[in-house]
Order: C-alpha cells, then sequence, then structure tokens
C-alpha cells in the first residue's frame, strides 16, 4: 500500500450518509463476488443486478457525505481510501456469502429493514436523503421479495435446503440487532426530522421475517443477544479481507482512472 | 437439482404501451414467480420493458421444419393480401 489513508470529520450528518453509504457499498461488493459463481445463471444476474443497485445507492450517499463534509473528499476517496476502523457499516453486511442460504437469508434480514427505511426517509427534510430514499426503496422493495421468495423456497424445500436455510438464520440472526442502532448524533437528527427513529420499523420488521420464516416453515432464532460494533468501526475479521480486494486498485495505484 | 432437471420458459416482453408482448428469449426456473423474476433481471436490465409474461416451454406447440413447404410456400404467390396499396395516414401510429 504506498496511499496515505484519510479520516473523515464526522459531523452527525456526514456519519449518517456514511453509514448507510457503507451498509451500501459493501453488501454490493459481497453480492457481487458471486458473480460468475452462482448456482445458476438467471441467479448469477440477479445478484449482480442487487448488487449494482447498491453500489448505486453507496454512490450517491458518498457523493453527499463528501458534499457537505466539504473536506475535498469525493465518493471514491471516501470509499478507496478509508481503512477498516473508519468504515461504519453494520456488521450483518461485511459477513461472508457462505452458501446460497447465507446469501439470501442475509439479504432478507437486510432488505426487510431497508425497504421499509427507505420508505419512511422519503419524508426527510434533508431533500438529498428523501431522494436517495424514492429511488432507493424501490430497489430494496424488489430485493426484498427476491429474498423472500428464495428462502421460502430454501426452507420448504428440501431437507437439505431446510437445515442450510436454517444455519443461516441462526448464524446471522445476532447481527440482525445492529439495524437498529441509534445515538446521541442520530437522535438529534430525528428531532429535526432529517432522519427516521429505526426503533419505529422494529415491528414492521419482525412481521416481515416472522411471514417468511411461517410460510419457509423456519423457526424464528430465540436468541436475543446481538452483536455490534460495526457502526462505530469496530469490525468482524471479514472486513478487511473485502476491503483489501475492493480497495487494492486505487491503493497500488493512486488516482488510477480508465 | 441439476439446470438440465429445472423446467425452461419462455419469455415475452411489451416494450412500451400499445405494442404487443414479443418473445425475447428463454431461461430456467424452477417455478413461475421465480421465472417472473429470473425474466426481469435478465431481460429487463436496460429498461426494455413494461410487461413480462413468462410461458411453460412445453406449453408452447411449434410447427414442424419439415412442414414449412406445406406451411409457408402456398401464401407466397398472394401478393394481393399485403396491405400495401393504401397509404397509412401518420397519426395512426403503431398498427
Amino acid at each position: 500500500m504506498t496511499s496515505g489513508s484519510i479520516t473523515v470529520s464526522e459531523t452527525p450528518l456526514v456519519l449518517y450518509a456514511l453509514r448507510r453509504a457503507d451498509d451500501a457499498l459493501i453488501l454490493g461488493h459481497r453480492l457481487s463476488e458471486w458473480c460468475g459463481h452462482a448456482p445458476m445463471l438467471e441467479e448469477d444476474m440477479a445478484l449482480a443486478n442487487m448488487g449494482l443497485d447498491l453500489i448505486g445507492q453507496a454512490r450517491e450517499l458518498y457523493s453527499y457525505a463528501a458534499r457537505i463534509e466539504d473536506a475535498g473528499n469525493d465518493e471514491d476517496r471516501l470509499a478507496y481510501l478509508r481503512d477498516v476502523r473508519q468504515y461504519r457499516n453494520l456488521l450483518l453486511v461485511e459477513q461472508p456469502n457462505g452458501d446460497f442460504a447465507h446469501t439470501m437469508m442475509r439479504q432478507l434480514f437486510y432488505s426487510a429493514f431497508a425497504d421499509p427505511y427507505w420508505r419512511a426517509m422519503m419524508g426527510s427534510r434533508d431533500e438529498t436523503l428523501a431522494a436517495i430514499a424514492a429511488k432507493s426503496e424501490k430497489e430494496s422493495a424488489y430485493h426484498l421479495h427476491h429474498a423472500s421468495e428464495w428462502i421460502v423456497r430454501l426452507g420448504d424445500g428440501t431437507e437439505e435446503s431446510h437445515r442450510r436455510a436454517q444455519d443461516a438464520a441462526d448464524a446471522l440472526w445476532a447481527f440482525t440487532g445492529e439495524m437498529f442502532f441509534c445515538d446521541a448524533g442520530d437522535r438529534g437528527l430525528i428531532a429535526g426530522g432529517i432522519a427516521i427513529d429505526p426503533e419505529t420499523l422494529r415491528e414492521t420488521w419482525r412481521a416481515t421475517i416472522d411471514g417468511v420464516f411461517a410460510e419457509a416453515t423456519l423457526a424464528v432464532p430465540g436468541n436475543d443477544w446481538m452483536q455490534k460494533g460495526g457502526r462505530v468501526g469496530h469490525h468482524s475479521e471479514h472486513l478487511g479481507h473485502l476491503l483489501s480486494e475492493l480497495q487494492h486498485l486505487q491503493r497500488s495505484f493512486p488516482g488510477a482512472t480508465w | 437439482m441439476t439446470v438440465e432437471t429445472i423446467p425452461l420458459w419462455e419469455v415475452f416482453i411489451r416494450s412500451r404501451n400499445g405494442l404487443a408482448h414479443k418473445h425475447v428469449g428463454s431461461l430456467h426456473a424452477t417455478d413461475a414467480t421465480l421465472a417472473l423474476q429470473a425474466a426481469r433481471d435478465i431481460y429487463t436490465r436496460r429498461g426494455e420493458g413494461l410487461s413480462i409474461w413468462v410461458v411453460p416451454s412445453h406449453a408452447i406447440t411449434a410447427s414442424d421444419p419439415a412442414d414449412k413447404e406445406m406451411m409457408f410456400a402456398p401464401a407466397e404467390s398472394k401478393i394481393y393480401r399485403h396491405p400495401t396499396f393504401y397509404e397509412v395516414p401518420e397519426e395512426v401510429g403503431h398498427m
């Protein structure tokens, strides 16, 4: 690595945009790892499409974060030049793809939150966030639909697909609590009508999961203990490996374009 | 399940209101819902469509290529059936 890393002046609004941008970029990158490896061509395209939706969301959120930070950064610098401890994404989205059931379960857990989240954010007083929300909501609605259909088929499929889907649910469940994370800065934004209180989405999220799991004949995990840390830069060992691949080119050849 | 045992579907896309659904290709999917999703993901990525039909390939009855003389040759000599003897006004648009 020849390029210096950057740190960002994280005002509450910059941090808010950055956290959502990091969620979208990291999950989008995870989905891109399936490209050429999915179980069938049709799903290869579907996963890449969803990945591109998310990376598109990330670009808009990074550009906005850079604009309000006003320190000479841009979307590329924010994505490529921050070290792992500067990343603010949910631990859920950095979890490895695992098998197809793990990938779809991760997508279900995230999309079941993201879809109502973006819908609620369409009413944000921040015009840029409201506009990003309006575009993202349509995309996340499809992601939720796609993941739900697959989880129903995997859960209510063969003995092996059921076992894999249940394993995925059990493995990823402890990462779902962090979606409802909220700190003092967030609460200021919520009071100002810029952000929404994630706690107001918990019931909707849980109802979606319960509905899909019932149809999929899967058991909703009972453990209440939740992992956290991603929102403040404490990540699992997986994110560093992901970033080394994602950032490799810009780190080795700073400013490279094509 | 291998791809060979997953049913094949034919995909039809309508690109604009007023136009007919047009065959664009085929895909594999285990059921109609997933076939529709796959069709969306494969065939409408560049804004090609407003509406999608998926049809199980086995539901299509096709003409036999060996019958093509009997089926299609008799029409070749009937030029008077082409509507080329009058002009269509611009306002009519797609017919």
